[in-house]
């Protein structure tokens, strides 16, 4: 099993409704966020491309942060996703510093948090509540393993790509273009 | 005009507009270790050496400031630390792939063995002392009797944590000023000389302090040398490391760290230590002090120009 996420940039408008949902559903302290909305502009007036991104924790496959953690707090979960468990994480830091999407941010309680692609929704059978609330229904989840789950078949059928591959850490949030 | 605009939603406290988690405690820590570090390796060197008698110093008095640097070390490696009450977790795992985890272990076990270093010899800093109990004179007896073996100990783990200070920050590929595997050299000779500048302020003997103004001039050179090195590796990279070397080269540190780490630190002294080593008199602690403090600041400077370096997307 593994669990990938694909953002539609081309259906994205920028809503930041996943940003909320996500706070909502996890709790996340005030003034924090664990996904947020990057919104690209490039070229010459007028003609302009406009790309309008949801990320989040990129859940690598070559985890720097889990290679890094000295306490095995941060670790794989099933399918893939890297999580944090709360009573090993010492707070040292070593994790933020080595993400180079700066995904994760230091809770007020001490511990280091991040997206878990809501593990706790996936177990039952839940869509995560960024891809669940999202109007334009952009965000596609599943698991790259099975060929027939919504983001095989997104990935299959449309031109993608990830953030900075050339850091070699084997992205799994993956962006239609 | 070709325009490119980035709009992040995102503001999270110490991780925008760019990373800020590690304050001084880190660079305190990475300047604290590297140098005890450096003293308890000349000491074990020379020790092993049976170089004892000519270099005193060094064998016997400057290791007693290992174990406070060390501790004090510590203690900012703790105050650092957001989720205090599980540092624990560090000495139940070992995780080989993580240099913090090394840092950790080798700490361990360095901290003690330094201890023991300055009880065998307590008697040359208090000619009275008295250990009281005769179980430990036995311990002592004991470590006397196998000090070759802590010496070498002391010597490998001495290594092992002047390097790791660098490697520590080196794995970090996020950060392309750290991402280079110069730094661990580097942090481990500017170690090594913090800590002969140590010995060269604490000696009162004429041929060792000419010694040790010898070997700092040596270690000024190589360290001299892993920086041209490491600027040329930055500039024959990618472009984040590139930009990161530009930090440096015109950059918001530029200033601090040519003025500071290779003027102060590294040519001033070097300078001052090649006209000692002539027929010049120039009082020991400048150099000395000097060389430390280009060490500290090198640390701070890394540490934090490295937290601004990053990748663009």
């Amino acid at each position: 099993m593994r669990y990938a996420m694909a953002v539609d940039t081309k259906k994205c408008v920028g809503c930041s409704d996943c940003v909320v949902a996500c706070q909502t559903e996890n709790n996340v302290p005030h003034g924090f966020c664990r996904e947020w909305v990057v919104e690209t502009m490039n070229g010459t007036y007028p003609q302009l491309e406009i790309e309008i991104r949801s990320e989040r924790c990129n859940h690598c496959i070559n985890s720097p942060c889990v290679r890094c953690c000295p306490t095995g707090a941060s670790h794989f979960a099933e399918g893939g996703i890297v999580l944090v468990e709360h009573n090993k994480c010492i707070g040292c830091g070593a994790c933020m510093a080595s993400c180079p999407y700066d995904a994760r941010y230091p809770h007020p309680d001490g511990y280091v948090d991040k997206c878990t692609f809501c593990i706790h929704r996936i177990k039952i059978g839940l869509a995560p509540a960024c891809a669940a609330v999202c109007p334009t229904k952009c965000i596609y989840f599943g698991d790259l393993d099975d060929p027939n789950s919504d983001v095989s078949v997104v990935l299959k059928k449309r031109k993608s790509k990830t953030l900075i591959p050339e850091a070699g850490t084997k992205p799994q949030l993956y962006f239609l273009i | 005009m070709e325009e490119e605009l980035l709009v992040s939603g995102r503001l999270n406290h110490l991780i925008d507009p760019q990373l800020n988690i590690w304050h001084w405690q880190i660079p305190l820590y990475l300047f604290l270790g590297g140098m005890a570090a450096g003293i308890l390796c000349i000491a074990a060197l020379y020790f092993i050496r049976g170089r004892e008698n000519d270099y005193r110093t060094a064998v016997r008095i400057t290791p007693f400031l290992a174990p406070f640097l060390l501790v004090i070390g510590l203690i900012t490696l703790f105050i650092d630390l957001r989720h205090k009450l599980f540092f624990w977790q560090l000495y139940t795992n070992i995780r080989l792939q993580s240099p913090m985890s090394w840092g950790a272990w080798t700490l361990m076990v360095i901290t003690p063995v330094s201890f023991i270093w300055c009880a065998l010899h307590i008697k040359d800093i208090f000619p009275n002392w008295d250990w009281k109990f005769k179980w430990i004179y036995d311990i002592e007896f004991f470590f006397n009797k196998y000090k070759k073996v802590l010496a070498w100990i002391m010597l490998i783990y001495g290594i092992i944590l002047g390097i790791y200070t660098g490697i520590l920050l080196s794995a970090f590929n996020a950060r392309p000023l750290w991402n280079t595997s110069i730094l661990g050299p580097l942090f481990l000779s500017s170690g090594l000389s913090a800590g002969a500048a140590a010995t060269l302020i604490l000696s009162k003997n004429k041929s060792e302090r000419r010694q040790f103004a010898r070997i700092d001039l040596v270690l000024l050179g190589i360290e001299l040398f892993f920086v041209i090195h490491m600027f040329m590796g930055f500039l024959a990279s990618t472009q984040v490391q590139i930009e990161a070397a530009k930090l440096f080269l015109g950059g918001p540190y530029t200033m601090s760290f040519w003025i500071f780490v290779v003027i102060l630190g590294m040519l001033i002294p070097a300078l001052l230590e090649f006209m000692e080593l002539g027929k010049f008199h120039i009082p020991a602690i400048v150099p000395a002090v000097l060389v430390i403090f280009g060490s500290l600041m090198l640390r701070f400077i890394i540490v934090y120009a490295g937290q601004v370096s990053r990748w663009l997307y």
